[in-house]
């Protein structure tokens, strides 16, 4: 397949994951904000930290930090390429590029997505409308991986979504995971016990991952627990792990004999699997997430240098 | 009024524009050759299932099907873009519920008569770029290369395989106030609209299955499986599985939906110039992620001048650097050839009749609007006094752009256009106005008379194909003459109806 065309998908698919994963990030803190008591609630500031775009923030809305320009700022600001408009559009475009080898009806679904959330989207956004907004555009993009599933050859086209959406999904899991590591537990130690596991239920349920753990992990939700769910199940789809293990084996796949991207891959569940998560709490806890998304970041330039390199700009 | 529309799932709010039923006994007939319906007010033969049955709908039947019409196009990406408009938004194409009826036996004569025109065009183009014998001979004057935008130098002395230039033929036939088909212009380069004519097929069948039981209408859907029997036809190297692509401009072309669906139609790569190599020894290739792969046959829609920057324009960032000297060593086939536009210019228009008597010994079987050329002294003169009344064009512009249609321009605007004729002679016709002929269509209100225009296609390779009918393109305001998409024209399905095949079928006797 055309290099240039591999490199479409693969933005595509990375797109698509980042404007889910925004949706499933704005959830989970709208609903820690709900859980929790005043002084304990996260706010909205962290989620702008979060997604890397502070100064961008601050450049359009100055000191201006409350719920109303955060979000509008994360989800329908064009001005912002981080947004989640901005993802869904680029998501569109990159799959328009190489529609030609997709199923029609995935363009379609693709294209009415795009097209619905832009229609509502603009002007301000109550919370509850924001709530059914974000849950309809997790579900279009659940709608789009299934019917690639179903209906695609799973041939390298199929393969450089995949890559995409994998490396994307970890990156958007240690975004969420961040979300808690950032949190203020450590000064109200006495009221921990209380809260943490709804913290840590929430932060489950915004990757639709509450039932799963209660299935595989079988103890009460705690920090430890899901923090190690979430990092090394292997069979859990949003975990870290499994979009690794998912991208190993397809990068093992791919023609070339440059196999850079597949040792960065391999390196970082090493990582995972030596990783000592008892102690992981606040900063330290940070500091390792920061290290991950370092390493997927590698694997990404790993992978534009062995197949999209000979796409010409 | 918004309204909220389910389609597969999806929830779609479009501005509903509220049409009063069909009135279809009201349907004023104009003075114009109208294709459904006669000056007396009946359906034509062919047009009686499709009459009936759109009669027998009522308004709320009648607006489900429109929006149904409109969602299918919107979600489908069915949009094209506009020229000069550079926020580049997609706009859709209006499609018209009324499908367009021809009779089979008439249609079969309309193909004879392409066929037979693109043959001729074919041999013009090939004596043109090699021994010019048509000139030699007298019958054109040699001006009319010279003179030509559209002839390229790089061509001379070169004949592509089995002599044919322009394998991809897209004419705009028009039919006028006596009922006569007339070939109003060849587009010789890279005509598009065939994706309308596939696309507004698969909407009709999705929303009037019942009128597709029985009623003789003849199919379209052979065209992109004809496309590439014919590409791969042309490939240089005799493998079993020769390598054809689409080169496209790029995804910010107006005809690029085009590009993109004729390709996965094909299931072959649409490429951009970018992704093409030609190495010193004219191979061409492509960039993959498995390294460079061979390209045998290259169905170009990039026009000349961007198609090569070592041959043509040297700036040019769409096209591929070395790719008409790989095309003259016969490593790649060109499809349309370069340089096969000199034969679609509004001036050889005027000569198509005197081109196929010479080429092929027979009389044209399909009209040409009667032609002034500006060159000829005597034409001039008159076109000039009669500017009111003609419709002058441009030799070498397409897209409708740069006319003056004489009855509906102001003085002012005809005086430009004769400074304009004056200073370039040779860069201008003139035609008579043609009462281009009716059909009925759905406009906010009910139902009107409104201009149509029809673009079949021909393929030219070991074999002829003529699509069955072609893209029906209408004017959708009251009178307007121009049916270009890029100047808010819409289109309508094509129907060649074989009432025989009805009647046999138990259909309308």
């Amino acid at each position: 397949m055309l290099a240039r065309l591999a490199e479409h998908l693969y933005w595509h698919g990375r797109y698509l994951e980042r404007a889910e994963g925004l949706a499933r990030l704005v959830n989970v803190n709208a609903h820690l904000n709900l859980d929790l008591p005043g002084r304990m609630a996260p706010g909205w500031e962290p989620l702008v930290r979060i997604t890397g775009n502070s100064e961008l923030f601050k450049e359009f809305y100055g000191d201006e930090v409350g719920e109303r320009q955060i979000t509008k700022f994360l989800i329908a600001d064009e001005r912002n390429p981080g947004s989640l408009q901005s993802s869904l559009e680029l998501a569109r475009e990159n799959m328009r590029a190489a529609r030609d080898l997709l199923p029609r009806e995935v363009w379609e679904q693709m294209n009415g997505l795009y097209l619905r959330v832009s229609e509502q989207i603009t002007g301000n956004i109550s919370k509850r409308r924001r709530h059914d907004l974000l849950g309809d555009i997790i579900q279009g993009s659940q709608q789009i991986a299934g019917m690639l599933m179903g209906t695609m050859s799973q041939d390298h086209a199929y393969d450089f979504i995949l890559i995409g959406r994998y490396l994307e999904r970890a990156d958007v899991t240690t975004r969420i995971l961040d979300v808690r590591a950032d949190d203020l537990l450590p000064e109200h130690a006495e009221e921990v016990p209380a809260f943490e596991s709804i913290q840590w239920m929430s932060v489950l349920k915004s990757l639709t991952g509450y039932q799963m753990y209660r299935r595989h992990v079988r103890t009460r939700v705690s920090g430890r627990d899901v923090l190690r769910f979430l990092l090394r199940d292997r069979m859990f789809p949003r975990s870290i792990m499994f979009c690794l293990k998912s991208l190993e084996s397809i990068l093992d796949d791919l023609p070339g004999d440059d196999d850079s991207a597949l040792r960065a891959t391999t390196s970082l569940m090493r990582h995972l699997d030596s990783a000592r998560i008892v102690q992981l709490k606040g900063e330290p806890l940070s500091e390792f997430i920061d290290r991950i998304q370092i390493e997927l970041g590698e694997i990404g330039q790993h992978i534009s240098q062995t197949w999209f390199q000979s796409a010409p700009e | 009024m918004d309204s909220l529309i389910v389609s597969g799932g999806l929830f779609y709010s479009l501005k509903r524009v509220v049409y009063r039923g069909m009135n279809l006994n009201d349907y004023k007939v104009s003075e114009f050759y109208d294709e459904l319906i006669t000056p007396s007010g009946r359906p034509r033969a062919a047009t009686r299932a499709l009459w009936k049955y759109l009669k027998s709908l009522d308004a709320e039947e009648i607006n489900e099907r429109k929006v149904a019409c409109e969602v299918a196009a919107l979600v489908a990406g069915i949009t094209f873009r506009v020229y000069f408009e550079d926020s580049g938004v997609d706009r859709a194409m209006p499609f018209d519920l009324i499908p367009r009826v021809i009779p089979k036996k008439e249609w079969d004569q309309v193909s004879e008569g392409l066929e037979q025109r693109v043959r001729a065009l074919n041999m013009f183009i090939d004596d043109l770029y090699n021994d010019q014998n048509i000139i030699k001979d007298g019958i054109v004057p040699a001006d009319l290369i010279t003179g030509s935008e559209n002839f390229r130098e790089q061509c001379r002395g070169f004949s592509p395989p089995l002599g044919v230039w322009a394998h991809i033929c897209g004419s705009d036939l028009v039919r006028g106030g006596d009922g006569t088909i007339y070939v109003l212009e060849d587009n010789l380069r890279i005509p598009s609209g065939v994706s309308y004519m596939l696309e507004n097929r698969q909407v009709m069948k999705r929303v009037f299955p019942e009128l597709f039981e029985d009623s003789g209408i003849q199919p379209v859907d052979e065209y992109p499986a004809q496309l590439f029997d014919m590409l791969a036809s042309l490939s240089p190297r005799p493998v079993e599985y020769p390598n054809v692509v689409v080169l496209t401009p790029g995804v910010f072309n107006s005809a690029y939906f085009e590009h993109a669906y004729l390709a996965q139609q094909m299931g072959v790569e649409l490429v951009e110039g970018r992704d093409l190599v030609v190495d010193d020894d004219n191979d061409v290739f492509m960039r993959t992620i498995a390294g460079m792969k061979p390209v045998d046959v290259i169905y170009r829609r990039v026009d000349d001048a961007f198609i090569d920057p070592e041959a043509f324009r040297p700036d040019s960032m769409l096209g591929v650097p070395g790719l008409m000297r790989a095309w003259r060593a016969n490593k790649v086939a060109l499809a349309n050839a370069p340089g096969a536009g000199v034969a679609d210019d509004k001036v050889v228009y005027a000569y198509v009749p005197e081109i196929i008597r010479y080429y092929l010994d027979e009389e044209p079987k399909l009209a040409n609007v009667p032609t002034y050329k500006c060159s000829d002294p005597e034409d001039r003169k008159y076109v000039l006094a009669h500017l009111e009344e003609l419709v002058i064009k441009p030799a070498n512009e397409s897209g409708g752009y740069g006319m003056l249609i004489g009855p509906r321009s102001t003085k002012k605007e005809q005086g430009e256009f004769a400074k304009l004729i004056k200073a370039d002679p040779r860069n201008y016709v003139a035609q008579p106005t043609l009462a281009l002929s009716t059909c009925p269509t759905m406009v906010p209100g009910g139902v009107g008379a409104r201009h149509v225009d029809l673009r079949p296609f021909v393929l030219s390779g070991q074999q002829t194909f003529v699509t069955t009918g072609g893209l029906t393109r209408v004017a959708m305001k009251a009178g307007s003459l121009v049916v270009n998409s890029s100047q808010g024209g819409g289109s309508k399905d094509t129907w060649i109806v074989d009432t025989e095949a009805a009647s046999r079928a138990g259909g309308e006797s």
